[in-house]
């Protein structure tokens, strides 16, 4: 980074940190935290669409697709998240890999499945073998988005299956006498009022996504906290920034960072709670009125 | 997303017609220096880079390296993810059961333990070791009580803060820590042989590249380039072919 970092252990103490803190490793560590931001700004939204989908199936008048929300929401909160971030992706991977093989080698004469491997023909290898480097974790991130977005959309589904179930029965009452039919019923009275029902419980499923990034290392992708500690432990000196176990000083700088990361989310969702508490008849809704009374 | 999407799965097309050339995905730990680690610069480094890329280029392969968890390591390999594991993997019969090894490129080497002082108790204390490593299942059978970690510089760490009363490690590993610890860690005991070397871990259908890579380490191991090899990385003390 600087001209004068081609020797370290020569460096004063300052110049030694300037240099030491944007060396290669650092710099990965730094674009780490904007990846994880990036995870989180496709996640959320990704689940909270499949929550919708989920909650609106489960409670489908179809015995079918009922059954298959409720299959969906009730399964995938039960299993384990580590389980899942091993299963999940490498399930999806085989699946993706077994397909392009039947399409472009149907002559493979070789079994897919010799004891423990799992053996397509070259040409079926998802990405290729000899992409780049980025093409593979482009890949294993799409993957991680999709275990990412399964497990956490479960949780909001039945979070909003609870809130679609909690917006006052008169309302939609008024809404059927006025004939209107269930699906406008739902878009135009249901919707709009269960948000300030379901805000409590998604900002706990934000928050627990939130900290649920780490487990991205599980599927080979550096995130912050692999970084810390792969940083933060004793360098012997083959390294060129020899030093003792600083892993503390790392994994404070992570807590200031989960920390900031919680505080900024807590100040949106309390502002949410108050956008959306215009005007309903809950009791957070009669305050804001008394308040505009006055 | 669904751009992000599209794109890899055009690529993925894009990309098919170049597989003829043989790309060798070598999957390593990167957090067991010498023998693997990220250096300074985010690149694979040690030992085994040095002999991987010797190797390949004997072998007339084009390997690149992929850096994987130590507890996810043989899934991966098995599934696909990269063709060879190496990553200071002792040759075992337990690991014989789902991988093949290569011939060994690193001699049976000592494991020791490494504790707070010379009268750590090795013996019937706590002994840190790294999970799913024959050290690991060593201590398991011993009188000591076992302590796993998931990575090796948290066994390290176990001992330096109390928490264990010695680390069971390759020496090779703990050498280096012992001698910049300022006396801190003393190696207690006698050291440990245990495996068989350490060798390339493949998939037990993948023949061809163990014999690629078989033939280059033979290479290697006749004209000197390994013994050399290993002492630069080792110390001239270190145990050679």
């Amino acid at each position: 980074m600087f001209e004068f970092c081609s020797d370290p252990s020569v460096l004063p103490r300052t110049q030694w940190f300037a240099c030491y803190l944007t060396n290669g490793t650092h710099l990965a560590f730094y674009q780490s935290f904007l990846m994880v931001l990036g995870l989180l700004a496709i996640v959320a939204p990704l689940s909270l669409s499949l929550g919708l989908a989920g909650a609106i199936a489960a409670r489908s008048h179809t015995r079918a697709i009922r059954g298959v929300g409720q299959v969906y929401i009730s399964m995938v909160r039960g299993i384990p998240d580590i389980v899942f971030f091993l299963f999940v992706p490498i399930a999806i991977d085989q699946g993706v890999e077994y397909l392009t093989h039947l399409i472009r080698c149907p002559d493979w004469a070789e079994p897919v499945r010799q004891g423990n491997d799992f053996l397509v023909c070259p040409a079926a290898k998802v990405p290729q073998s000899a992409a780049d480097a980025w093409v593979h974790d482009a890949y294993a991130f799409a993957l991680a988005i999709i275990a990412y977005a399964l497990v956490f959309g479960a949780f909001a589904a039945n979070t909003l299956k609870g809130a679609m179930e909690a917006v006052p029965r008169a309302q939609v009452e008024t809404a059927e006498a006025y004939g209107m039919t269930r699906a406008q019923t739902f878009a135009r009275v249901i919707v709009p009022q269960m948000w300030v029902y379901a805000l409590p419980g998604l900002s706990n499923i934000w928050m627990i996504l939130i900290k649920a990034t780490p487990l991205l290392f599980l599927l080979g992708i550096q995130d912050v906290v692999y970084w810390a500690r792969e940083l933060g432990g004793s360098k012997t000196s083959i390294f060129a920034y020899p030093h003792p176990d600083w892993r503390l000083w790392y994994f404070l700088a992570l807590l200031g960072w989960y920390l900031t990361l919680t505080a900024l989310s807590e100040r949106v969702f309390t502002r949410l709670q108050d956008r959306l508490s215009h005007g309903q008849a809950t009791a957070a809704g009669d305050a804001l009125r008394r308040a505009e009374a006055v | 997303m669904k751009t992000l999407a599209l794109s890899i799965a055009a690529l993925a097309i894009g990309a098919s017609a170049a597989w003829a050339q043989d790309v060798v995905r070598m999957g390593t730990e990167g957090a067991y220096p010498p023998y693997n680690f990220i250096n300074d610069k985010n690149e694979v480094d040690g030992y085994e880079r040095e002999l991987g890329d010797e190797l390949c280029a004997r072998a007339g392969l084009t390997c690149e390296w992929v850096v994987t968890d130590w507890d996810s390591i043989i899934p991966n390999l098995t599934a696909g993810n990269y063709d060879t594991i190496i990553a200071g993997m002792s040759i075992t019969d337990e690991r014989r059961a789902v991988i093949s090894f290569s011939q060994n490129y690193l001699p049976p080497s000592a494991s020791a333990f490494l504790g707070m002082g010379a009268d750590a108790n090795f013996a019937t204390g706590v002994v840190a070791a790294q999970a799913a490593t024959i050290q690991a299942g060593y201590v398991a059978a011993s009188g000591a009580t076992l302590l796993e970690f998931a990575t090796p510089e948290d066994t390290v760490a176990a001992v330096r803060n109390g928490e264990a009363d010695a680390v069971l490690a390759d020496k090779d590993f703990l050498a280096p820590i012992a001698a910049e610890s300022n006396g801190e860690l003393v190696f207690v005991g006698e050291d440990v042989g245990l495996g068989d070397g350490i060798g390339i871990g493949l998939r037990q259908s993948d023949d061809a590249l163990r014999a690629k890579f078989d033939a280059a380490i033979t290479s290697m191991k006749a004209d000197g380039t390994l013994n050399t090899m290993i002492k630069k990385w080792f110390g001239d003390e270190a145990a050679t072919f």
